[in-house]
């Protein structure tokens, strides 16, 4: 059986994976895409723990299925965001929308 | 109810209707001549007919019983003062009935004649207020029962006089002559009234009754050392002092008289005014109301004097020399006939001095009388001057271009036969100045105080107060007589000396409009009526010894002696018939007028020719005539000794010293110094407060510029922090749980 630490080590480098696209990528679809591989190494991590550590309750499952939930939803809003900026200044560059600051 | 025909009330009436009349004239009628001549002469004759009604109830002629020794009185509680009450009230005594005999008479002829001589001036609706004004206030001094009372009538009269002195203010010396006379007046009344206050602090009350019909008090008073020199002199004798200051100013006595003759710049009738019925009559009369106080531990029947009395002796009579000598020496007709009054004024205070307590109201009356009828006889003059003046001036076309002063007497004469009505007039009023024996009031009332004089100088000490204000008011009417006559002469005998004086009276009989007409109807019939009282008036005072009319007028004692000395507490001794001092009255009267016809009348002077006296003078002594013509130089000499150093005090001392120098100093120091600390204060609040209240903010903001510079508005350098944040804080939290191990 594959012990846990590989389940973590394949979530933190899929968590590293999100975590340098959305902070390396300049296009704002794949920032949202990098979030969702970020929740996702999460979701692993919750599905590991809770397979070896609680198997007897439910509650890392019913964790993860939430989680999907709320990117799902997260991501709807972010590309309705997206097109919304898209529309406005032709551009999907994330360092383009930078009205709000100092 | 109050009865106001009780004549216990009767009194608060009578200076009512001239002050309403005043005050109508002021507010209302200042714009029509009729109604202020209406308002004026029905307020004053409706006084003289209440006053008459008043005389004739206390003469016990009408209405009632005589006065007797009671009196006329009601008060009013005026003023709480403290545990006590100011009383003011009205008095009429005998010595207040007389007076209202003569002031509302004189008020009245005065009125009727300033109709007539003011007819054509610009502002002779004003003239009508300022004279109703001053009738009211001498008529309130009149009836008045207390001092303080007396005093507001003394004050507002003063008041007037200023105003009506300086009447035609257009010229520069009428208009200094008001303020020379308030001048004068004002430091005489200021002493009196000190003289009040200190009465009123020991006697508690001021009505005269109260003060003059307790004993016990005068006694007291005379015995009490004075607040100030007290071991020369008694309380009673300061208070007396200081109120005999206040009639040696209102009085014009020396030497505070020189605002007398000055006063002449005012209108003619004011003139009259101010000399008979009311200012400086009201000064003679205080005194003489007064004197019970300033008679207090003295008796002068006696020989036994205090200070008021002998300052008032002294003074008296050297006044009335001072000025008879003086008037000789004039050639304003006005200007005589003031010199005339202080003589006798003087002439009063010295018998007052002596003790002569009834002869001074009596010459006080009858002087009165004939001064009021001189001064307007004198207008009449100088309206017809003035007339004759403007004719010369028409008929010969400005060929006497150079204008007279039509009231000098030596552009006059010849009057008597242009203008009749007023010669006589004058002769009336100028012999009983003269004191002509017998048949003119000046003579009996002259005579009395002469009379008292030598009766006292007879019976006490050598040279005594007595014997000098005899021997000076001897030489006195002398001179008065002598003056009076060169008056007459100059003005109505001879020929016309100048072309106006030609014309003086002229009626034009190619324009008979009543404006031509130099002396009209308003003006001759005063001058006849008061011509009437000059003459008769005397007659109600003759000795009862007196040969023949002794017998005619006084049956029964000297009627004014008799009458008058009911206002005092004790009655006044009468004074034995004596040949001596009639002759002299005789003598001294007839000899001036003699001397006076022989001058000046038997060869009157031609135009041009100089003054006889000045000829005979000149040959004694150059300097002689002209230091009487310039007044003995007092004018000049208060000039430098007064008015210069005040005007030297308060332009140098005061205003170039103390103001600029000392009060300007101290301001402008503490200005500067204000600005000084102002600007040191400005400067800390500059650096340290605002340094401390800017430098907040400022440095807020400055770091607020360079922190805000991390808001960069790129969403993945936010990220970028979050995570570095999120990395050292996994990192702390992961040190210390291992630390804790």
């Amino acid at each position: 059986m594959v012990p846990l630490w590989m389940y973590l080590v394949v979530a933190a480098a899929l968590f590293c994976l999100g975590v340098f696209t959305v902070l390396a990528r300049r296009n704002a679809v794949a920032i949202l895409m990098g979030v969702e591989l970020m929740l996702n190494a999460v979701n692993i991590n919750l599905v590991a723990f809770w397979r070896f550590v609680t198997p007897a309750t439910m509650m890392g499952q019913a964790f993860v299925v939430f989680v999907f939930v709320v990117a799902a939803a997260e991501a709807a809003v972010g590309l309705a965001l997206i097109i919304a900026i898209y529309r406005r200044r032709q551009s999907v560059v994330a360092d383009d929308a930078n009205l709000l600051k100092w | 109810m109050i009865d106001w025909t009780n004549a216990n009330f009767l009194p608060w009436l009578i200076p009512v209707p001239p002050l309403i009349a005043s005050a109508l004239i002021f507010l209302l009628f200042n714009r029509s001549w009729f109604l202020t001549t209406l308002t004026a002469l029905a307020a004053t004759i409706l006084s003289w007919g209440m006053s008459l009604a008043v005389l004739l109830r206390a003469l016990g002629l009408a209405f009632g019983d005589p006065l007797g020794g009671s009196a006329f009185s009601s008060q009013i509680a005026w003023m709480d003062t403290g545990t006590t009450q100011f009383n003011i009230g009205v008095l009429v005594d005998p010595l207040t009935a007389v007076m209202l005999f003569m002031v509302p008479l004189a008020i009245s002829m005065i009125m009727i004649y300033s109709v007539g001589y003011m007819a054509n001036d610009p502002r002779r609706e004003r003239f009508f207020g300022y004279m109703a004004l001053f009738a009211g206030a001498m008529l309130t001094l009149v009836v008045a029962d207390n001092l303080l009372l007396l005093f507001i009538g003394w004050e507002v009269m003063g008041f007037c006089s200023y105003s009506l002195i300086g009447f035609w203010f257009e010229k520069e010396s009428a208009h200094k002559a008001g303020v020379k006379a308030f001048m004068t007046t004002r430091v005489a009344d200021v002493i009196m009234l000190i003289g009040i206050v200190y009465l009123f602090a020991q006697a508690g009350t001021l009505n005269f009754r109260d003060i003059f019909f307790n004993h016990e008090f005068l006694a007291e008073l005379a015995s009490t050392p004075a607040l100030i020199f007290g071991g020369a002199i008694s309380a009673a004798g300061l208070i007396g002092v200081f109120l005999v200051i206040g009639t040696v100013g209102k009085s014009a006595q020396f030497p505070l008289h020189v605002w007398l003759p000055d006063a002449m710049e005012g209108p003619t009738p004011v003139s009259a005014m101010i000399h008979a019925a009311a200012m400086v009559s009201a000064g003679i009369y205080m005194i003489i109301r007064m004197y019970p106080l300033l008679a207090a531990g003295a008796d002068p029947h006696h020989g036994i004097y205090n200070a008021p009395l002998m300052l008032m002796a002294y003074v008296g009579a050297f006044t009335a020399l001072f000025a008879a000598i003086i008037a000789v020496a004039q050639n304003d007709i006005k200007r005589i006939l003031a010199y005339s009054t202080i003589s006798q004024l003087g002439f009063m205070m010295a018998a007052l001095g002596i003790g002569a307590y009834v002869a001074a109201a009596f010459h006080l009356i009858t002087h009165g009388i004939f001064k009021a009828l001189l001064f307007m006889s004198s207008g009449a003059v100088i309206h017809a001057m003035e007339h004759g003046e403007h004719h010369a001036h028409a008929e010969h076309h400005g060929e006497h271009a150079a204008p007279i002063d039509v009231q000098d007497i030596r552009s006059m004469g010849g009057l008597r036969q242009r203008i009749p009505v007023t010669w006589w007039a004058f002769l009336a009023g100028g012999m009983a100045l003269a004191g002509f024996p017998l048949i003119t009031a000046g003579f009996w009332s002259k005579d009395e105080i002469l009379a008292e004089a030598w009766h006292l100088g007879v019976g006490g000490e050598w040279f005594g107060p007595a014997v000098f204000v005899f021997i000076l008011l001897a030489v006195a009417a002398f001179l008065t007589a002598f003056y009076t006559t060169r008056q007459l002469a100059m003005v109505f005998g001879g020929q016309p000396r100048t072309a106006a004086a030609e014309h003086a009276g002229f009626v034009d009989p190619e324009h008979p409009t009543p404006a031509a007409q130099a002396i009209s109807g308003f003006m001759q019939g005063p001058l006849l009526v008061l011509a009437v009282f000059a003459v008769i008036a005397g007659f109600v005072g003759v000795h009862p010894d007196f040969p023949l009319l002794g017998a005619i007028f006084s049956p029964y004692g000297n009627p004014f002696h008799n009458f008058v000395t009911g206002t005092l507490a004790e009655e006044m001794p009468k004074v034995a018939f004596n040949w001596l001092p009639v002759l002299i009255s005789f003598l001294v009267a007839l000899g001036g007028i003699w001397a006076g016809w022989m001058v000046y009348w038997r060869r009157p002077l031609a135009a041009g020719q100089e003054d006889p006296t000045k000829v005979a003078l000149d040959r004694v002594s150059p300097a002689l005539y002209t230091a009487m013509q310039r007044k003995f130089y007092l004018d000049e000499l208060y000039n430098a000794a007064f008015v210069r150093p005040a005007q030297w005090i308060s332009d140098v001392l005061v205003a170039q010293i103390v103001d600029r120098g000392i009060i300007d100093g101290v301001l402008h120091f503490i200005a500067r110094a204000a600005t000084v600390i102002g600007e040191t204060f400005k400067r800390f609040n500059r650096v340290v407060i605002d340094g401390v209240g800017d430098g907040i903010p400022s440095g807020i903001a400055r770091f607020g510029g360079w922190f805000r510079q991390l808001q960069s508005g790129q969403v993945q350098q936010y990220l970028l922090m979050a995570l570095l944040s999120a990395l050292v804080i996994g990192m702390v939290v992961f040190v210390r749980l291992i630390g804790r191990g």
